[in-house]
This record gives structure tokens, C-alpha cells and sequence, in this order.
């Protein structure tokens, strides 16, 4: 479904260098590294909201480049780290993108929208503003879905929220992917959250790729002592959250 | 007025040079060169004005006020200098913003067909114009650096430069028109306006300053509506790459 080859991102410094993976339709790929690593400017290049300097990203065998860039933007969605929503309702914000394009979104899709994201159907007509930080998150992927996206990109989607909130938009992503089956790329800087996931990840360190696998296989692969550094070089406690959330 | 009465009114600059002093505010430079620039400024202007205020010629006189949108456009680009062609867009908004509300006041006849009108007035036009539009590209830059993760949420669900601008041209405007319309609102109230002081001081009748005061606030909120609103809406297009991509200079850099 999506393609990176030879992705590479310069500006003061090198920020991405010479990335290339692939996503499967259906797939979810989890980007885990440090923070300041290149992941958020990676799903910029991504949605085109960052040119990359060189390289190519496909979607669906399509070179990006070659397609309209609304086009584009519709077809790989992206949720930000924190939610940007404009100062109307609910209802405004989730049908937003079809309006972009002029086209209407019916009450009872967006009712379908919001039931999805965990939001009841009493949310609708209210003000963004009155909602906490956990509720617009979720009112942006409604916003995000509402494009019907081929891909889904999520910028530390839970990285504004307290523990429990991030704990349940954690399990709206897992439970909107597999509903959707959207192939979907989730960022984060989080060992324990990418270990919860449970999928395909690629470790990225310093703009490059440092590893690909299953989380699992990478945190007990003793072979490749950088990647060995990573997982532990975040201090006693997070390898003790890792190995409880390995814990059945 | 006497030169002797001028010379103890500029004595009220020692007032500023001594508050500048007592408390360590070290603008005692900047206070002695305004007020000799300023000086020096008007007294050139009122030489000029006495030989520009004779042609009757004109083309002339459009070629005068063509110099001072050019250089009003120089200032008021310099306030905008993170937008990409900030003096072009201050020219094309003020030029358009006097020439209509010119074209109106001279139809209407506040503004008469001679040099003494056309030139103080297509000033003060084009001064007020100037501001607003300084005003406008400031507004803008702020307000687009404030909203660039609302930006950057609409552009990514498909928006347009003009559609993903909206909420910050929208704010730019408002804030840009605030002065002009809190001005309107308190004159006669708070302060007599120049022109309504100047004409009483000189003689006139208050109740006629009243209309000329009246046609010169309408003049200016109609050129600061329309130059605000060129302005701003020009900008904001230059804000964005060719790719739909919100210029680097109004976000911070990523990782």
C-alpha cells in the first residue's frame, strides 16, 4: 500500500537518511525511537507537509510526486501528537475534509464517525473548546476518518494525554484497525506503548533505520548490541515496565 | 506664532531628556535625534509643500503621491519581511486601498480638483494605508505562527492555502481594523482629531470642522478596510510553498 525508497531530509542537519520500508495493505507499522530522531518529519514527508530532499514515497504503486496533492492528503490521513481542531462543533470538525472538497457528509455518518471513535452521539453538536484533550483526540480521527483514508498516520497520537486517556485512545487504535483494516503507520518515542502494539516496528535512531522486526524479536535479540542499547539505554524502570508488558 | 513660542514648546524636550536621565532609560540619544529629524523633516516638507502645493499640473501630482506609496510600501514591507514579497504586496495594497477611496472622496467632492486638497489628503490616505497594512502583515505572521498546528491539521485533511488560512486571515483583519474602528468610536469623546483642531485653531467653524472631520474618519476606515483585506489576502497566499506546504519560517523545525 505504501512505499518508502531511499527517503533522505536535510535542514540544519541530516533529519532522515535514506529511509526505505514498506507498509502492506491492512499492515501496521509501528515507528519506535528517541525523541528528536526524525519520526514526526518522516510522516511529514509522508503527507507531503515536508518535501524530502531525495527519494521516493508510492502509494498503491503510484509515485506521490505524480498524484494531486489534495489528493494525496486525503488518501494518507495524519493525526498530530496534540488535536488542532477549528473553533466550531463536533459535527463541523468531523466533516471538515469532505467540506475542503465541497462535498457533504450526512448527520448519520458522522453519528457512525463518532460512535466509532468511543464518542456518543450527545458530542455532536458540541463546541470543540468545551472538550478535554482526550475527546478532541478522538474527534480528530473521526476528522481524519471521515476522508476515508488508504493510510493512517499517527504522530504520537497519545503523547498530549495523562496515562489512563493515552491507555484508551491506545485501544481505539488497536480497535479502529481492526475494524478498518487501514494500513497504518503509528509513531512513538514509547518502548512500553510500541511493546503494547505488539506489531511489525521499525527502530529508527538518528534519521536511519537501526532495526526492523516484530517488537517482541527486537527486544529479545541479544545479537545486535546497538539495538540492545536503545532498549535499555532508558534506565531500569522502563525495562521493567518492558518486561511487564511482555508478561502474559 | 512666534519663533520664540516654538523654541520654549521644543523646551518641553528637556522634560523628556530629563525623565530619559532621572530614570536610567538611556534614550537620551533617540529623544534629541527624533526631535531634530522631525524637525529637519517638516521643515524640508513645508518648503516642498510650498512649491508642490502650485502645480496644477496632473500628472505631476499623481507622480507625487506614486513616490510616496512607493515609499510607504518600502516601510510598510519592512514590517513584513518573513512574508516573500512583502513590499510588492504593501504597494499593490496600498495603491489599490487609496486610489478607490480616492476616486470616492474626489467624486463626492471632499477632495477638490487642486494640489492644496489632492496632496495633504492623498497623504494622509496613504499614510493610513501604510499602517494598516504594516499592521496587517504583522497580524498575519503572528497569527499564522500561533495556528500552525491548525494549519497544518487542515492542510493535511486536504485543505487549500486559502482554505487552511481562513481562521488566521480571519483574526489578522480583525486585529488590524481593531484601532481604526476603537478611533472611531471615541472621536469627539476621548480626543479632537488633527484635522478638526487644525481647522478650529485656524479660524473656522466648528460645526464645519465637524463635516470635514467626519469625511476624513469615513476616508480612512474605507482605505484601512480595503488595504487590510488586499494585504492580508495576498500575504497569506505567499505563506505557502507550490506544494501547499506552509513556509519554514512561520514553524519551527521538526524532528
Amino acid at each position: 500500500m505504501l512505499r518508502v525508497s531511499n527517503l533522505s531530509l536535510t535542514k540544519d542537519k541530516a533529519i532522515l537518511r535514506d529511509l526505505s520500508f514498506e507498509v502492506a495493505p491492512g499492515q501496521m507499522l509501528t515507528v519506535l525511537g528517541p525523541s528528536g530522531t526524525g519520526k514526526s518529519s518522516l510522516l511529514r514527508c509522508l503527507n507531503r507537509l515536508d518535501t524530502p530532499d531525495s527519494g521516493e514515497v508510492f502509494l498503491g504503486g503510484t509515485e506521490v510526486k505524480s498524484l494531486d496533492i489534495l489528493d494525496v492528503r486525503r488518501r494518507i490521513g495524519m493525526v498530530f501528537q496534540t488535536p488542532a481542531l477549528i473553533p466550531d462543533t463536533v459535527q463541523a470538525n468531523v466533516g471538515l475534509g469532505p467540506s475542503l472538497r465541497h462535498e457533504t457528509v450526512s448527520n448519520s455518518e458522522i453519528g457512525e464517525l463518532l460512535i466509532q471513535v468511543g464518542l456518543n452521539l450527545t458530542f455532536m453538536t458540541r463546541q470543540v473548546e468545551t472538550l478535554s484533550v482526550g475527546e478532541q483526540q478522538r474527534v480528530a480521527f473521526a476528522q481524519v476518518l471521515a476522508n476515508k483514508p488508504d493510510v493512517l498516520l499517527l504522530d504520537e497520537p497519545t503523547s498530549a494525554l495523562d496515562p489512563t486517556a493515552a491507555l484508551t485512545i491506545e485501544n481505539l487504535i488497536k480497535d479502529i484497525h481492526s475494524r478498518l483494516h487501514t494500513a497504518t503507520v503509528l509513531v512513538t518515542h514509547d518502548i512500553p506503548q510500541a511493546i503494547r502494539f505488539n506489531t511489525e516496528t521499525l527502530v529508527m535512531v538518528d534519521g536511519a533505520v537501526l532495526a526492523r522486526g516484530n517488537i517482541q524479536d527486537l527486544v529479545n535479540d541479544t545479537s545486535n548490541a546497538t539495538l540492545q542499547k536503545f532498549f535499555t539505554g532508558q534506565g531500569p524502570e522502563q525495562i521493567k515496565k518492558q518486561n511487564n508488558s511482555l508478561s502474559p | 506664532m512666534s519663533i520664540e513660542s516654538l523654541l520654549i514648546a521644543y523646551g518641553l524636550i528637556a522634560i523628556a531628556l530629563f525623565i530619559s536621565w532621572h530614570n536610567k532609560l538611556t534614550l537620551e540619544k533617540e529623544v534629541v535625534y527624533g526631535s531634530l529629524r522631525a524637525t529637519v523633516q517638516l521643515v524640508i516638507m513645508g518648503f516642498l509643500l510650498e512649491m508642490i502645493l502650485t502645480i496644477d499640473n496632473y500628472f505631476y501630482l499623481a507622480l507625487i503621491l506614486l513616490a510616496m506609496t512607493a515609499i510607504a510600501s518600502t516601510i510598510s514591507g519592512k514590517r513584513g519581511k518573513k512574508i516573500p514579497h512583502s513590499t510588492g504586496i504593501a504597494f499593490t495594497g496600498i495603491l489599490i486601498g487609496s486610489v478607490i477611496t480616492f476616486a470616492v472622496m474626489a467624486a463626492a467632492g471632499v477632495i477638490g480638483p487642486e494640489a492644496k486638497y489632492i496632496i495633504p489628503l492623498g497623504g494622509m490616505i496613504i499614510g493610513n494605508s501604510m499602517n494598516v497594512s504594516s499592521l496587517s502583515m504583522n497580524r498575519l505572521i503572528g497569527e499564522l505562527g500561533h495556528q500552525r498546528k491548525r494549519i497544518e491539521t487542515l492542510l493535511a485533511l486536504g485543505a487549500n492555502a486559502q482554505q487552511a488560512s481562513e481562521w488566521a486571515v480571519r483574526q489578522s483583519v480583525r486585529s488590524a481594523l481593531i484601532p481604526v474602528i476603537d478611533t472611531m468610536k471615541v472621536i469627539g469623546l476621548v480626543h479632537l482629531p488633527g484635522v478638526m483642531t487644525g481647522f478650529i485653531i485656524a479660524g473656522g467653524s466648528p460645526l464645519v470642522a465637524v463635516k470635514y472631520q467626519l469625511a476624513i474618519v469615513f476616508m480612512i476606515a474605507g482605505t484601512a478596510s480595503l488595504t487590510c483585506m488586499i494585504v492580508t489576502l495576498l500575504a497569506a497566499r505567499r505563506c505557502f510553498s507550490s506544494e501547499l506546504q506552509l513556509l519554514d519560517t512561520f514553524r519551527p523545525s521538526t524532528a
